[in-house]
């Protein structure tokens, strides 16, 4: 794994400032406030946080599928609430998401066409001109067997890497992930923890390109060895709990409750 | 003795009735029925006017991928629907085009016949029988089917993908409702008329091929081939954009589809009725 390049003074690519983050259920209620947080390039992130934390609602808003209630929110040094939808749109292509439970596949499509459309929709193509982008992206999560199959007839397991290969489609140069590891065997997780760490220290799929990560989990210690920089969303509060080594050196109870879940 | 008092005359019931406030729970049911009812409004023009602005914007943007589904959606509420419908227009033909065709020319009044079909049922019936069948057999199918999507977050997962659900989802079904009804109701026009001619055969109604079409296409005028068009793809537009708006505009969970979709048929029928009517004003103006 490449050793992570000292960005401190690298334009972030997405920043919340002193946002307060709505459920996407009740909009009007904050479910955490006060988030100041920044991702640079080639940074790798894993925000912990128990059920109804509201990780999955930070992750949408970081990805700038909704707004935060409060503060800012600023995808590649654009404040997202004052420029338009569609240069929100362009700006929002440049992230991918991987949603959680099965990553939110199209069930009417084969595996191929869920991959396949994201490229046809915004290059407006025939299918044969996505075919080689779609098969690079099959090779690479290991579906091509599965390619002409619907997603319904694949277990969640699967379903999840065609998610993830959905998501890496567009070639982002952010990629956010929603529990990815959530009821993974230990061989999937292996899977995804190496997965992960090639894609963060720069794959073929994306020419090479370093990509930033964010994972939220449940659990931390999948991550300790994997991501280096931690965050815990708790009691409605952000949490900075810094890299590796203030994680494993912590001797506060929250984060040591946490780790020993 | 003592002399006892008689006690106070007791008002009328309707006055007392009268006298007290109004029951609390009347008047909170009627305004909540008043607030969901503007509410629905509300959001359903808003639903619409984003349609029409997603329509005339993005019509040839992506078309590679938005084209061929407006073509499903014409496939789908259209061409698999025309069985249905020709039995449809064979029954109103038998049933009430023949019958008035040949009552008409039993009391002497056979000129009417042209005029009386063109108004029944180029008009007014043809029209809103197809557009109720539509409702029925892909109306609900858009509301189940997007109401799915939506509670199982295929909706923000086109968005994350920066794909507009509305151009995607919406403007496909508005187009492709509004080409298929229009086309049925030709179909069903068409084939109603011939078959009421058959009855008013079989019935030995002394009524010629051509004296029957000639009066039916005196009594046309350029109007109705307009009003048909515009009236047809207003209904299209209006059950798609119905069913569309109950589907996709709120979030679902997977057991409040049902209810949305019973929402969708009495909002669709009600819109329907409700444009009929405004044609019918502008029929009687012109």
């Amino acid at each position: 794994m490449a050793a992570p390049a000292d960005n401190a003074s690298a334009t972030p690519l997405i920043e919340l400032v002193d946002a307060s983050i709505a459920s996407a259920q009740e909009p009007e209620v904050a479910l955490v406030a006060g988030v100041s947080w920044r991702l640079r390039p080639g940074e790798y992130w894993a925000v912990g946080g128990l059920d109804w934390a509201g990780k999955s609602d930070w992750l949408t808003t970081v990805a700038g599928l909704q707004q935060p209630v409060a503060g800012a929110h600023f995808l590649f040094g654009w404040d997202t609430a004052s420029i338009t939808e569609a240069e929100r749109v362009a700006e929002r292509l440049r992230v991918g998401l991987v949603f959680e439970n099965g990553g939110r596949l199209f069930t009417h499509m084969t595996v191929a066409q869920n991959l396949a459309l994201p490229l046809r929709y915004h290059r407006n193509c025939p299918p044969e001109e996505t075919q080689e982008a779609v098969e690079a992206a099959l090779a690479f999560a290991g579906l091509n067997d599965f390619a002409n199959q619907m997603t319904s007839q694949l277990n969640r397991s699967w379903r999840q890497r065609v998610a993830l290969a959905r998501a890496l489609i567009l070639q982002p140069e952010v990629l956010l992930l929603d529990n990815p590891l959530a009821g993974l065997d230990p061989r999937q997780t292996r899977w995804w923890l190496d997965t992960l760490d090639a894609l963060n220290a720069g794959h073929p799929l994306l020419a090479g390109r370093p990509l930033a990560l964010v994972a939220t989990a449940d659990d931390l210690r999948p991550w300790q060895a994997h991501a280096r920089q931690f965050a815990l969303l708790q009691r409605g509060r952000w949490v900075d709990l810094g890299g590796r080594n203030d994680l494993s050196a912590s001797s506060d109870t929250v984060v040591l409750d946490f780790l020993s879940a | 003795m003592d002399k006892v008092s008689a006690p106070p005359a007791r008002p009328p019931l309707l006055q007392s009735v009268l006298a007290l406030p109004l029951p609390r729970s009347y008047l909170n049911f009627v305004g909540r029925q008043i607030f969901r009812f503007l509410q629905t409004v509300q959001g359903l023009g808003a639903f619409a006017l984003i349609t029409l602005g997603v329509t005339f914007t993005k019509f040839n943007s992506s078309w590679r991928v938005v084209h061929p589904l407006i073509r499903a959606q014409v496939d789908r509420a259209g061409v698999r629907l025309l069985p249905g419908i020709v039995l449809l227009g064979l029954a109103l033909g038998l049933v009430i085009v023949g019958q008035t065709v040949s009552l008409l020319q039993k009391i002497g009044a056979g000129q009417y016949a042209g005029t009386v079909m063109v108004t029944v049922l180029i008009r007014e019936l043809g029209p809103l029988a197809t557009a109720l069948v539509v409702l029925a057999r892909v109306g609900t199918a858009i509301v189940v089917e997007l109401g799915l999507s939506r509670a199982q977050g295929e909706v923000e997962a086109l968005e994350a993908l920066g794909i507009d659900p509305v151009h995607y989802l919406v403007m496909p079904r508005v187009l492709g409702l509004a080409a298929a009804i229009f086309s049925l109701t030709v179909y069903l026009i068409l084939v109603a008329v011939c078959s009421g001619y058959l009855f008013v055969f079989l019935q030995d109604v002394p009524l010629m091929p051509g004296d029957y079409f000639g009066q039916i296409a005196r009594a046309l005028k350029w109007e109705d081939f307009a009003l048909l068009g515009l009236k047809t793809a207003t209904f299209g537009a209006i059950i798609a954009t119905v069913t569309c708006y109950q589907g996709l505009a709120q979030r679902l969970r997977l057991e409040d589809v049902s209810d949305a979709t019973t929402r969708a048929v009495a909002q669709s029928v009600a819109g329907c009725v409700l444009a009929d009517a405004l044609f019918i004003v502008v029929y009687l103006l012109m």
